[in-house]
């Protein structure tokens, strides 16, 4: 095969210029033709409230879990000011009223409140939005070659659930008697006689799953029909299998926790007993309830959503740090077929590992023993995914940057949030373990240092890409640094606390217990320092991400020099109308980076035709090539 | 619905949005309206499950048919079977170009989803009238809770159909197959509705 002579100028390839005037020009000319098809440009309200464009949508989903995230980990640093000075007064805490914190001094009560809605906000306003909502959203049509989601209404719709979700669940704080304070659980039949504020946590769930379930089925649509030509399955970025398995979890795991919810809604408000036991006695009375219910009933329908929700947490996230490490280590992911395996059986199996979460609930040993098997197999992917991760990075020319700094933060810490679980999936340590801090520090390690971590990863590897703007490398690393040893600050001491014995649901840390007392007081003030020092390590982030986006330096259209169509065949940001000025055509694999093959580059883009002029200029060139091509 | 129209011509057009994909055979909307079945099936599949496990687990559970009206449901049954036949008729007379007959099928799968209705507000007001109620017991509660969410299921049928058969109509001059497509796909629905009563039906009534 002949090869083109191909010109250069500079790092940029000849035509630049004349590209860059072209783009401009089709860009104006599909403007003028969208004023002439609907005689008038698109109103405010459709462009950025009741946006059906999936990038505009997506941003919505991440500002708003944004803000979720940071209200969420506030209540945890209010929550940790009792818990390393318990009784204690201070003066940030008035401003949870004289109801919940006379003189400053948490009531339990509150403290219950706060942990309830700390959990919910942060599993269903924050993390899964962002990861699934925003994310999920903005990239999978880019990555795939398709000009939208399947249904824009839908997924606009399913934004417009998720919101009002939210604000349901914050109006909940002014409910009479507080916000639902059950625990993000919402066991019954403590949940059942709760104060008001667990009818309003109800409702909001029903507008989460809602919009949740809206969402998933845009995705798995999106997924098998729009895929661009020569897009095949396996030559899918990792990224969106773990977007499409995650999309079957939200699916079809969330229906019956909508099932559990209406039936306890009908037990608070139309005083049926789904969950309330007969002779149930509360404050000394006994409940003028029928009765015959089965508290237990609600914990295998939470679990049966609540368990692949975990999955749905950090399967995104891997997502995401797979890309990250093949782009920064200049080579393909090691493993990809066994990765896209894997991660597939792991969405079957998440479905039949519930009530590992249950060995204490009495519901027999035999159940357990299934259980427990179930749980030590499911482990097994999940290595396969760490170990393939682990194993891309040998021999790459590793970039340090600060998305890559993330990425690689995440592989230690989800290994102990991993490897910690393995003794609460067997039913003998579980014994021990159950309800103490350990299980708080090994599931926050897979959801704070991992999945927050990914996400943060995720914004700085992609803000490029939706902005057009550079975020400072700097800033960056400050970042970085400090939330990565705060955030262990706060999670390892955890380990110690849980094995020494310490509840975790106790108001003063454990103080009140002679076996957990000692150290209680030796490692609670520390922990609670170290969130607070999180707080202040997030400043940086998030200066950097507002400073960035209004003067931050303009980003090429390919900045990272990435082999996947959301950065090779688009512009940064991509074309508002359609992502892409023509369909791009696939013709390899995800990550051909380091092709010994190719020598014109180090990376060779999913859609790029060898021997015609090359990848190296990003995405405008290309589309403003294409945009002429058309026009011709 | 002039806002309507003009939205429309400001979207991009979605690939396979009208005919199908030639790999998977399928569009868009038809994989959508499974994904969503397969989810409402996990939520009747909850309830369901909710309803055995409650059951075994009770010492004296009373036995629907001592005391509902199984006639009246056996005719409910008969009626909702009627309309799934109808609801495919309407479809089976768009894809041969007949929109006044499509229409008039459509008409009546709504009035039969709204005698349906009628009839299960008679056994609700029955069960009322005799002082039976949500928290009367754990059957009356499932009952409720069961036949309510599928009623609810049924009065979104009808909106659905009442759109489709009035406004949503004017899609068919614009482009016939896709309007074709969207009453395939309500019917799709219809039919899953039907499903659950068949099933609600012997569980609650007959067992």
């Amino acid at each position: 095969m002949a090869q083109r002579r191909q010109l250069r100028v500079g790092k940029e390839w000849m035509y630049a210029g004349d590209a860059e005037k072209l783009l401009r020009e089709a860009m104006r000319i599909q403007e003028e033709e969208d004023g002439r098809h609907g005689g008038h440009k698109q109103s405010f309200i459709r462009k950025y409230i009741f946006s059906i464009d999936h990038k505009w949508i997506g941003i919505q989903y991440g500002m708003t879990a944004l803000c979720f995230l940071l209200f969420g980990f506030s209540l945890m640093l209010l929550m940790r000011l009792q818990l390393g000075w318990p009784g204690h007064a201070f003066s940030l805490l008035k401003v949870l009223g004289e109801s919940r914190a006379p003189g400053g001094i948490l009531l339990p009560e509150a403290y219950n409140q706060l942990g309830a809605m700390h959990g919910t906000i942060m599993v269903f306003l924050a993390i899964v939005p962002l990861a699934v909502g925003a994310f999920g959203n903005y990239l999978v049509p880019l990555m795939i070659g398709a000009p939208d989601m399947a249904f824009p209404r839908l997924n606009m719709a399913s934004y417009w659930m998720y919101l009002p979700g939210g604000l349901v669940m914050l109006a909940s704080f002014a409910a009479t008697g507080g916000t639902a304070q059950s625990g993000w659980t919402s066991y019954p039949p403590l949940s059942d006689i709760a104060t008001e504020g667990q009818t309003w946590w109800l409702v909001g769930m029903i507008f989460l799953i809602t919009s949740s379930l809206l969402g998933s089925v845009n995705f798995i649509v999106t997924i098998i029909q729009l895929r661009a030509k020569g897009m095949t399955w396996m030559r899918l970025p990792f990224f969106v299998w773990a977007q499409f398995v995650t999309s079957f979890l939200l699916l079809l795991a969330f229906p019956p926790l909508e099932a559990a919810g209406v039936l306890q809604l009908m037990d608070r408000v139309a005083h049926t007993s789904f969950f309330l036991p007969s002779g149930l006695v509360v404050s000394g009375t006994k409940l003028a309830v029928a009765g015959g219910g089965n508290p237990l009933l609600w914990q295998h329908l939470f679990w049966f959503l609540a368990h692949p929700e975990v999955y749905v947490l950090i399967l995104p996230a891997m997502g995401i740090i797979g890309e990250i490490i093949a782009n920064n280590t200049r080579k393909p992911l090691w493993g990809y077929k066994s990765l896209v395996g894997a991660v597939t059986f792991l969405g079957f199996m998440s479905f039949v590992v519930w009530a590992h979460h249950m060995f204490m609930t009495g519901m027999g040993t035999v159940i357990s023993a299934f259980f427990q098997t179930t749980t030590m197999i499911i482990s097994i992917p999940s290595v396969i995914i760490l170990t393939a991760l682990l194993m891309s990075l040998w021999g790459g020319s590793i970039r340090f940057n600060v998305p890559m700094l993330f990425a690689l933060a995440f592989l230690p810490m989800f290994g102990i949030g991993g490897l910690t679980g393995l003794p609460l999936g067997l039913a003998a340590t579980d014994i021990h373990l159950h309800d103490t801090y350990y299980v708080i520090g090994h599931f926050h390690y897979v959801v704070a240092p991992g999945t927050i971590f990914a996400m943060f990863a995720g914004i700085y590897y992609w803000f490029p890409k939706i902005t057009g703007k550079r975020m400072n490398e700097f800033l960056g690393k400050v970042h970085f640094w400090g939330s990565f040893v705060a955030i262990n600050g706060i999670f390892m001491p955890m380990f110690a606390q849980g094995l020494a014995g310490v509840s975790r649901r106790l108001y003063d840390g454990g103080l009140q217990y002679h076996h957990a007392k000692e150290i209680a007081a030796a490692t609670n003030p520390f922990m609670s320092m170290s969130a607070w020092t999180l707080l202040v390590f997030q400043a940086p982030f998030i200066v950097n991400f507002f400073w960035s986006m209004a003067f931050g330096k303009k980003a090429e259209a390919n900045f990272w020099h990435a082999t996947t169509l959301e950065w090779a065949a688009t512009t940064s940001p991509p074309l508002a109308h359609g992502n892409f000025a023509v369909i791009p055509v696939v013709h390899r694999g995800p990550y051909e980076y380091s092709t010994p093959e190719y020598t014109e580059a180090d990376y060779l883009p999913q859609h790029h035709v060898i021997g015609a002029p090359p990848a190296t200029s990003g995405g405008g060139m290309l589309t403003a090539a294409a945009v002429a091509q058309r026009e011709a | 619905m002039d806002a309507h129209a003009h939205a429309a011509e400001h979207e991009i057009e979605i690939p396979y949005n009208v005919y199908p994909r030639p790999d998977t055979g399928l569009y868009n909307g038809k994989l959508g309206i499974w994904l969503f079945l397969a989810s409402e099936v996990m939520l009747f599949g909850a309830l369901f499950s909710s309803y055995i496990l409650l059951r075994t687990g009770s010492v004296n559970w009373p036995r629907g048919y001592t005391f509902l009206n199984i006639p009246l449901a056996t005719a409910n049954t008969f009626i909702l079977i009627a309309s799934s036949v109808t609801v495919v008729l309407a479809w089976a007379n768009l894809r041969l170009g007949n929109l006044k007959l499509g229409r008039i099928f459509i008409a009546i799968t709504i009035a039969c989803a709204l005698l349906f209705l009628v009839n299960k507000g008679i056994e609700y007001h029955h069960e009322f009238v005799e002082g039976r109620s949500p928290a009367t017991n754990n059957f009356m509660a499932l009952y409720f809770t069961l036949t309510g969410l599928h009623g609810l299921h049924v009065i979104g049928g009808i909106v659905v159909f009442a759109y489709m058969a009035g406004p949503g109509a004017k899609m068919w001059h614009q482009d016939r197959n896709r309007y074709t497509n969207r009453i395939e796909i309500a019917g799709l629905y219809w039919h899953f509705v039907d499903l659950v009563w068949i099933f609600l039906f012997p569980t609650l009534y007959l067992l």
